[in-house]
Formats: structure tokens, sequence, C-alpha cells
């Protein structure tokens, strides 16, 4: 079976099979394998090319939340499913990512973040028991167990299969958020927003158009928390709905060209408001407001497309300002950038996010360019001290993923204790080769 | 792996000293290609061309020598290239071919058919051990060099063309036999190409360098292309040429 990630990138034939249960995991790991959820991942981290996949998302199976908010849900159940089954008991998810169509297993082994990382943390930071079946037994562990709980979070599938988890959910009396709205004309205006007020935010993201004002910049940012029942005169707890809309088949290439990301970028710029306080919104519109419509990666074309997302302490927050910069100098066409900022690091040695800033951008495959502008920008975030999202990577350097990630070392070390002869693997474990630490 | 712009680590060359192969693995070496195996006939120019490959990102470059008109050995020389490149190979280039001297190679068989084992025999005995290792891998290019060429024979260069053309047409059904296994198989078709191994020939129109064919090749590897034509004029030319009547064909290609 040809599959890809979420980017559509670099295809690999390989072999998938469906599981059921730990007991044809544990026979399945006497062979390389490399585990896949939903295949959210944008590169090749759920891939094996010439290999054997294992399909995770049958592991399903959700339990009754407990006082404290504490459920426990198989692996392989999405988070869309998740928020069905709790949200109209009054419960959300602690950490939510860009889409609910990712597995918990896929989330957790990518240790995902929200818009909330900046006091939040990862969605590592709200499990408080996993279990996973590795070459070396089935195991469970809990926050307790120090590093050898921590080294599964963020290592890609490269330590274990993760077939359950506990997690703590979040109290809601309502299923809106209050959000204000800013627009800024420029970077620098919306970071020192940012610095200045995202404290006394629950979520704060901000929409960046790199294209803009010779690669100035210009931004929506959209910071709010959960809206209660009690001041909403409503306690409405109704799960998002399905997307109604969805895109048919792959576009055209070129469809997504400098003048029509343009346009999109414009349009999107000019229906936000100057400035709006307390708008009630449904947590579907401002937590995964491209869930509304199925399938649009295809909007990519035949070629796919790269996410590339990194992080630098906020030292560093000039290679924020020169990321976007190039980026507008270089005419790749990019659909809005995604800015945040980010809070501690938890413990994981793979994990992503490092206090400072990350940049997500979604780039086209096809300027001849751009392989290069991404090369001099991974120079520019290691030398700044940070990292790009292997979650999101599909054309990174193993020299690169080593400097970025000075821990792989200790990573590698850990990952041997549960997978000795490394059957755990993956296209993007083989590319960046990070089990050999 | 490749990555998502198609770019190779892993990279094993048939005819590592041709100046095409060259400028192609510069290319590929100064993206991602850490690892490149380098074969060939010559282990001094083997040598120089491995360290060009360094300087141009490679950190391991190995060297396998092979003589191109001994059919039997072309398995161990691929044996070898796969163990040299000591893991999964992502990119295969066959560049073997000379152009000989047809003057004097059609009156001589021993000549003429030399010229045959190097261009067609050889390369497809090769390419029995590449496939077959690729497929097992299950993933995996293959990058052949066939000739413009070997669309039309040309009369004066019957013997190096019609070789082409067999190595081709060959290819063509290779590549479609791959569907499935995870493999796949680019043919490149350049123009006259000027190199050491055409120089001193009559240039014909649209002659070309080995920089704009080597930038073809890795625009072809990102894009997924299963021919490459370069320059790519030749692509719509040749469909003109192919079907000239003899006579005019003869007047267009050798006045």
């Amino acid at each position: 079976m040809r599959l890809t990630g979420w980017g559509r990138t670099a295809p690999a034939t390989s072999e998938v099979v469906r599981v059921s249960s730990e007991a044809q995991l544990a026979e399945l790991l006497s062979a390389p394998l490399a585990p896949r959820g939903l295949g959210r991942s944008y590169g090749d981290a759920a891939q094996l090319a010439g290999g054997r996949v294992g399909d995770l998302t049958g592991l399903g199976g959700i339990s009754e939340v407990d006082a404290d908010g504490l459920v426990t849900a198989g692996a392989g159940v999405s988070l869309d499913a998740l928020v069905r089954a709790t949200l109209p008991a009054g419960w959300f998810l602690p950490v939510t990512p860009g889409t609910r169509q990712v597995t918990l297993g896929g989330a957790l082994a990518a240790d995902v973040h929200g818009k909330n990382h900046h006091r939040d943390g990862t969605l590592g930071a709200h499990v408080t028991r996993l279990r996973l079946v590795s070459p070396t037994g089935v195991h469970e562990l809990t926050p307790a167990d120090g590093e050898r709980f921590w080294v599964h979070l963020g290592a890609m599938g490269l330590t274990g299969v993760l077939t359950e988890v506990t997690l703590r959910l979040l109290r809601v009396t309502s299923d809106r958020v209050l959000v204000d709205t800013e627009r800024f004309s420029d970077l620098d205006g919306v970071m020192a927003a940012m610095v200045e007020g995202d404290h006394r935010y629950r979520y704060s993201v901000a929409w960046v158009d790199c294209a803009a004002r010779g690669g100035r910049g210009r931004a929506v940012l959209t910071r709010g928390d959960h809206a209660e029942g009690a001041d909403l005169g409503s306690a409405s707890l109704e799960p998002p709905r399905p997307a109604l809309l969805a895109v048919p088949v792959t576009a055209p290439p070129g469809l997504l060209s400098g003048a029509t990301v343009a346009a999109f970028n414009e349009l999107w710029f000019r229906r936000a408001p100057r400035h709006r306080v307390g708008e009630v919104q449904r947590l579907g519109t401002f937590f995964h407001p491209l869930d509304g419509l199925r399938d649009w990666n295809r909007l990519y074309g035949p070629r796919g497309f790269v996410q590339y997302q990194f992080a630098v302490p906020d030292a560093a927050a000039e290679t924020v300002r020169v990321a976007v910069a190039r980026l507008a100098v270089s005419r790749v066409p990019s659909f809005l950038a995604v800015l945040k900022r980010f809070g501690p690091a938890d413990p994981a040695p793979l994990s992503f996010p490092q206090p400072g800033w990350t940049l997500a951008l979604d780039l086209p495959v096809g300027p001849p360019g751009l392989p290069a502008l991404l090369d001099g920008l991974d120079g520019l975030v290691t030398e700044a001290g940070g990292r790009v999202y292997l979650a999101k990577d599909a054309r990174l350097a193993p020299a690169s993923a080593r400097a970025m990630y000075p821990r792989l070392g200790e990573f590698a070390r850990l990952a041997a204790d549960f997978d000795p002869a490394h059957r755990l693997t993956s296209d993007l474990d083989r590319r960046l080769r990070l089990r050999e630490g | 792996m490749d990555n998502a712009f198609g770019q190779p680590q892993t990279v094993v060359v048939l005819g590592g000293t041709s100046d095409l192969a060259r400028a192609v693995v510069r290319r590929l070496a100064s993206a991602r290609a850490d690892t490149v195996v380098l074969a060939g006939r010559d282990p001094e120019a083997l040598a120089r061309a491995a360290e060009e490959a360094r300087d141009f990102g490679a950190t391991a470059t190995p060297l396998v020598t092979f003589d191109a008109t001994d059919v039997a050995d072309a398995g161990r020389a691929v044996a070898d290239c796969f163990a040299a490149a000591g893991g999964e190979v992502d990119l295969v280039i066959v560049a073997v071919g000379r152009l000989g001297h047809q003057g004097a190679d059609e009156d001589d068989p021993v000549a003429a058919g030399e010229g045959a084992l190097v261009n067609f025999a050889w390369p497809v005995a090769a390419l029995a051990g590449v496939r077959a290792r690729l497929v097992a891998q299950g993933h995996g290019r293959i990058l052949v060099m066939s000739s413009v060429a070997a669309i039309r024979v040309r009369p004066s260069a019957y013997l190096y063309g019609g070789a082409k053309a067999g190595l081709d047409r060959l290819c063509g059904g290779l590549a479609d036999s791959l569907a499935g296994t995870g493999v796949s198989l680019v043919l490149l078709r350049p123009g006259f190409v000027r190199t050491k191994m055409t120089a001193g020939e009559p240039e014909p129109p649209l002659t070309t360098g080995v920089e704009p064919v080597a930038e073809a090749v890795v625009r072809g590897l990102a894009t997924g292309q299963s021919v490459i034509w370069s320059p790519p004029i030749l692509r719509p030319a040749m469909l003109v040429l192919r079907h000239l009547p003899a006579g005019l064909w003869r007047r267009v290609m050798d006045r």
C-alpha cells in the first residue's frame, strides 16, 4: 500500500497490518515495524518503505470520566472521538493540537502542544499513566517512573507502541470560547503584544501573513478562554460537528500560486476585526478551523507540501523576523503562518517545545529555491539554540537533527532499554538516524 | 531515504567517472547525499571523482572497479557497490557507456561488439542485480542514462545509438514492470552533451552542457518524472524528427 504523511510527499510502499490486540503487536515486533495512527504527521514518521506499518486506529475504547477528570482510552482513539464522548459531561482536552483528527497515541508520540502551551505545557504533561508494548514486553508507566516514562513522549513511536493512556481532562461548563481578536500591521507589533499579554489568557495564537509589507508581516492575534455556561446563560455542551465540506480531488499543480495565496491572505486579514473583545466562538471554530474542510491537504496539488515549524528561545526572536523576511523575499507562496509562544519544556528528551517562540509555515513543494531556503533556516534555528518539529518534518538533514536535539544520545540509550534490537523504526528514523544517538 | 524534495541520502553510481554522473553527484552531495559509492574502470579517475564528491558534502565515498566489457562480472560489481553502501540504497545511477569511433568500429567486428557490450549488455546485466536488490528492500530509484540518440538512430552513430535504443526500450519495460514494488526507474534522455566522451565530435543543434543536464536530473528526481529530456525542447523535437521520411531524416541529421 502506498502511504504518505499529511503533506503527501515522499511516498512509501508498505505492508499495512491492522492491529487489534497487544498480543498481536508483540508478535509483529519480531520484525521492523512503523506505528501509524491517522496519518497526520506531515512527513515520513508513520511509514516504512519496503517494510511493515502497524495501523493502530483499531485500539479503541473510552472509559467513563471519573470525578477528578481522569479518563482512560485506547491509543487508537481519535481526539475527535474523545471530545464527543466527554464534552457532554463537561470535560475537554487539556491540550489540543490544530486538528482533532489524530489518535491519542500519535498525539503523545509527537508530544503535541496547543494554544495554551505557555501555561499548560504539552499533552504529555497531563498523562497520568501510559501502557505500551515494546519488544521487551508490556510496560505500564506513570510520571513517577521519571525518564522511563518521559522517553516515550515525543519519541515518534521509536520506543514502543502506546496501547492505552490515562489522562486528566479539563472541566468546562460550556462548548464556547470567549475570544479577543486584534489586528497588527507588522510582526513586531504582534510579538510585543504577545510578550506583554499572553499570560492573561489560557489560549493564544497569531496568524501571520508572511508575504505582506515587504517581509515585515502582518498578523491577527486571537486569544481567549473557555466561556462559563453561567455567564453565557446557556450551558450547551454539544461536541463539534463533523466536516460538511471536503476537497474531492487533488488540485491541479500550481493552484496555490503566489497570487491565489496573496488573495486568500488579504481576504482573511480584512475579515478580521481591528479589535474585538469577548466574541463567543464554538470550540471547533476556535481550536480546529481546518477540520471543517476534509482532505484540505489535496489543495496543494499532486506534489504536496511541507510544513516548517521551528522553536527558538526568546533571546532569538530575531530568527522569527528573519524567517518571515526570507520567505517574503523568496516568493515561495505561504498560507498564513502560525505564531505562538511556548512555556517551559517538559522532561521528554525529544519533545519539541522549548520556552520562547514557535512559527509554523505551510509551503507547497515546487519552487526550486525552497529546499535551500529551508536548509538556510535550519542553520539560523540551530545557531539560535532552536529546533524544528519532527512531527512536521520531511526534509531535515541528519546532522541538523543532531544539533537541534542535543539529547538524542540520551534518547537512544533509553530507547534501547525498551527496544534493544531496534525493531521500532520509520522512514523518519531511517532518514535522520534518530536511534543512533 | 529520499526526503520530501526527492533528495537521496545514499547513492550508487555505475560509471562514476563520467562527466555527467559527476555533475549529478556534485548536486546530490551538496543536498543530502552523504554516502556515494562510485564504480568505474579507472581507479585514479574514481579517486578524483570521490574527492570531488567529498568536497561537495559527501562523507563516505567507497570505490568499486569493474570492466564494462566483462558482462559476467556485472553481478559482482553491483553486489560490491551495495555492500560498500553499508545499508539501503536510495538511488542507483547507471551511467556506463562509450561513444566509440564509428568510422573505425563499423568495420571491426570486435570493436562493434564491444560497444554493444558496454552500452547495452553490461548495463542490462547490472540492472538485473540492481533491480533484485531494490525490490527486496522495497524502495529506491534507478536513473538510467539513455540518450536522445536512442529515439531515432542516426546513420553516423548507429552503433552507439542502436545500443542506447535497446537500453532505452528495455528500461521502458523494466520501469513498467516495477509498478507496485516501491521501486521506480527514471530514464534520462539528454541531447548531445559536451563531455570528454564527445570531445572532438561535431556538435549537432541543441547541444548542451553537463550542468544544465545535471540540473534537469535533480529537478526530475524532485518532481518524480519518469523520463527526463534535456534540454526539454528535445521531447517535441524528437516527436517530429522520428517521423520524418528517411531521406529527409538523413539530410537533416547528417548534412
